[in-house]
């Protein structure tokens, strides 16, 4: 860790891959609550032939320049499916995988013709395809960061407008926000998050970086701002993760093993999220039915103690036993019972309910009524 | 046209069939995406497959890769149960978790093999021919094209057996779910049947071209027709031709055949987004215009027919009045008065407009069906 902190490339590439996680989580949180996951699927894979077309018009590999070229076909790529599903009866599923992968098609013949040239430049672009994280260097950092703060600060800039927009477009409607011009700005704000990622990520894989740390940040909170800086915060660190043990490791490409760590996360997030996470959603379900079940006891002491004159009667465990032959755990019911002062035990081994245990009964019944 | 080349071509249009069988229902389910997931989520598979085997044509890949398909569409509907994730964004999730598992698994153990991570995005359908399969020292033809051709003869099989089941299951699941027909285990042999196909056509046109070839045609030919089985014939046509025609433009341009597939395949729907008969954008325009006319001429004569026989008809019924009442511009109002008396809806006598029995007829039964 020490050697790797000092060293200064890993610390460049590090400190890319963290800005452009955090910027990617913080579009991302947008993208995945408006049900646009896949639409960042769809940019990243169609800006293969911008990448393509722009080092073809200009000749240039400068990242600023491709990125431009990438940020141009993936907004187009939006606009043509926006086309699709407004003037025909094409669903939006079959729009995105259409314009996804012809786009994505017509990148790889524009990389196979440039391969011709003579001066064989394009060794630079096949690394859009998979991303190369190691290459680089502190001109892309710069980039990356400018780019990246520019999108961040038109998000905190509108930030009341697009939270409008993501959870009830009919009431900003209503209040007169311009709809259609945010919605056209918050997607050009997530193509803009996808370009930067694309060099280091790869158009390929590019759309995990958009989903997976805002789907994992999604379980800790329900707050839009919250859930923002937590999905930030994962993606920065699944960056800085999987360039740590892409270094570290030979033959391990950094784009899909960024995207592995944001996986992983998304997986333990799923898992352990507090109140919505499945262990939690468990145990819950386990504390409800146990106490669904000792209810269920009380109530038959309550039903036996009625055919009785005093409710001090003690029942033997046999019967209880009949009247609720699935209660495996029924011993250990009535101890907890017991400890909880709503029944007592009598000398000949048998079970009655106390004064607190009648009044418990009465107030469930009264429940149930209502 | 030499044997090679007539190879290739067949090959081509043998996967491009094998693919549009399956994405018509796909497309007309609303799960183009799932051709996406699937696509890219079976390359872990098929990389365990070659470790196991050595050869990238081997039956047990296409097993292989249809059980890593099948996972995903399990894995897909498992994270959608828990209600933490939606859909789409499972989707995007699952896949490319599998897909970078997929890459680095390649990049780690493959890196000197046959099996790079340009044919994972390209295939190498130039060189399906020399790979032959040979039994008994018969030279029989190029092995892709058995294993691609069983695959989609399996697929012709399973819709012509199925159709019905598959029809209504696609247009009224729950009517189909009502009479019996197991819709859950339709979806599921047909996520089956893609995830096989895209196996078998991965070899020949890599793994993002393949969402161009089930999702391409169909969505072509969904603008064509109402009528399932014509779908499914002109999805055919529209696959063989783009395979065909593919190849000569890449075969002009020494470009990637795959990848010039897909764009004719773009090519194709473009076409037809702009000229399908009664989708076309051409069709809606010129119904537009035609609309506009019908309904001011409704409007014309429904006006004289209001005021027909009225002290004010003298003053209503005159050209230059439509301009105050209706307000129209001098060219359009004598446009429609000329339309509608060519139509013989009304005749104007000198500058006042008198209704024909026809026109009456018109009005009246315009306004009761208003």
């Amino acid at each position: 860790m020490e050697q790797f902190l000092g060293d200064y490339t890993f610390r460049t590439v590090a400190l890319g891959t963290a800005i452009l996680g955090a910027i990617s989580g913080a579009l991302g949180a947008f993208a995945v609550l408006r049900r646009q996951s896949l639409l960042g699927d769809a940019v990243s894979h169609a800006a293969l032939p911008g990448i393509g077309l722009a080092f073809i018009i200009t000749g240039s590999k400068a990242p600023l320049i491709l990125m431009v070229g990438a940020g141009l076909a993936g907004w187009l790529a939006t606009v043509v499916v926006l086309v699709i599903t407004t003037t025909t009866r094409i669903k939006f599923d079959g729009a995105l995988g259409f314009v996804l992968s012809v786009f994505f098609g017509i990148g790889l013949v524009l990389l196979t013709f440039i391969q011709k040239f003579p001066d064989a430049g394009q060794a630079g672009l096949d690394s859009f395809l998979f991303g190369q994280a190691a290459a680089l260097v502190e001109q892309d950092v710069i980039t990356i960061a400018v780019l990246g703060g520019l999108a961040l600060a038109v998000l905190v800039l509108f930030w009341k407008e697009f939270k409008l927009l993501s959870f009830d477009p009919e009431f900003a409607n209503s209040l007169v926000l311009p709809v259609r011009r945010l919605d056209l700005g918050l997607t050009t704000l997530l193509v803009v998050a996808i370009v930067i990622g694309l060099q280091t990520v790869g158009v390929v894989l590019m759309s995990a970086m958009i989903i997976a740390p805002a789907a994992a940040a999604r379980q800790w909170t329900d707050n839009l701002g919250i859930m923002v800086l937590i999905s930030m915060v994962i993606g920065a660190l699944s960056g800085v993760g999987g360039a740590l043990l892409s270094t570290s490791m030979s033959n391990l490409p950094t784009g899909p093993t960024i995207v592995l760590c944001a996986s992983g996360v998304v997986l333990v997030s799923v898992i352990i999220a507090p109140r919505r996470g499945l262990v939690w959603e468990q145990i819950r379900r386990t504390l409800q039915a146990r106490r669904l079940r000792s209810e269920a006891i009380l109530l038959d002491l309550f039903e036996l103690a009625r055919k009785h004159d005093s409710y001090e009667h003690p029942h033997m465990e046999a019967a209880l036993k009949v009247m609720h032959p699935n209660a495996s755990t029924l011993r250990r019911q009535l101890r907890s019972l017991h400890s909880k002062g709503l029944i007592s035990v009598h000398s000949t081994g048998g079970w009655a309910l106390t004064e607190e245990g009648m009044n418990t009964c009465k107030g469930l019944l009264d429940k149930r009524v209502r | 046209m030499s044997l090679f080349q007539l190879e290739i071509q067949l090959v081509a249009a043998v996967v491009a069939v094998a693919c549009a069988l399956p994405g018509t229902f796909l497309v007309l389910r609303q799960m183009a995406m799932m051709s996406d997931a699937i696509s890219h989520a079976i390359l872990p598979g098929i990389v365990v497959g070659f470790f196991l085997t050595g050869n990238l044509s081997s039956p047990i890949l296409i097993l292989g890769g249809a059980a890593t398909g099948l996972l995903t569409v399990v894995l897909v509907e498992w994270m959608r149960k828990t209600e933490l994730v939606r859909e789409d964004a499972a989707i995007g999730l699952v896949f490319s978790a599998l897909f970078a598992a997929g890459v680095i698994l390649i990049a780690r153990y493959a890196g000197d093999v046959h099996l790079d991570t340009d044919a994972v995005l390209l295939g190498e359908l130039a060189f399906a021919p020399f790979d032959r399969l040979q039994i008994a020292g018969y030279d029989l033809g190029p092995q892709s094209l058995y294993s691609t051709g069983l695959v989609g003869l399996l697929c012709a099989a399973f819709i012509i057996l199925f159709y019905k089941e598959l029809k209504l299951a696609t247009f009224d699941s729950a009517l189909c779910a009502t009479l019996g027909f197991l819709p859950g285990l339709l979806h599921y042999a047909l996520m089956g049947l893609v995830s096989m196909t895209a196996v078998a056509a991965f070899d020949a046109v890599g793994s993002i071209l393949v969402v161009a070839l089930m999702v391409g045609p169909p969505i072509s030919a969904y603008l064509l027709t109402n009528r399932l089985d014509r779908m499914i014939l002109y999805s055919i046509l529209l696959a063989v031709t783009a395979a065909v025609s593919g190849y000569w433009v890449a075969h002009l341009f020494d470009a990637s055949i795959a990848g010039c597939m897909v764009a004719i395949v773009g090519v194709q729907f473009g076409i037809l987004l702009c000229i399908a008969p009664n989708q076309g954008l051409l069709a809606a325009w010129r119904r537009r215009k035609r609309q506009r006319w019908q309904f001011a001429i409704k409007m014309l004569v429904i006006h004289l027919l209001q005021h027909e026989g009225t002290p004010e008809a003298e003053r209503e019924c005159r050209v230059d009045h439509l301009q105050d009442h209706l307000a129209w511009e001098k060219p359009f109002a004598e446009n429609v008065v000329s339309r509608a008396s060519t139509k013989r809806l009304l005749n104007p006598v000198g500058e006042s407009l008198e209704l024909t029995p026809a026109g009456r007829e018109l009005a009246r039964e315009a306004i009761v069906h208003r």
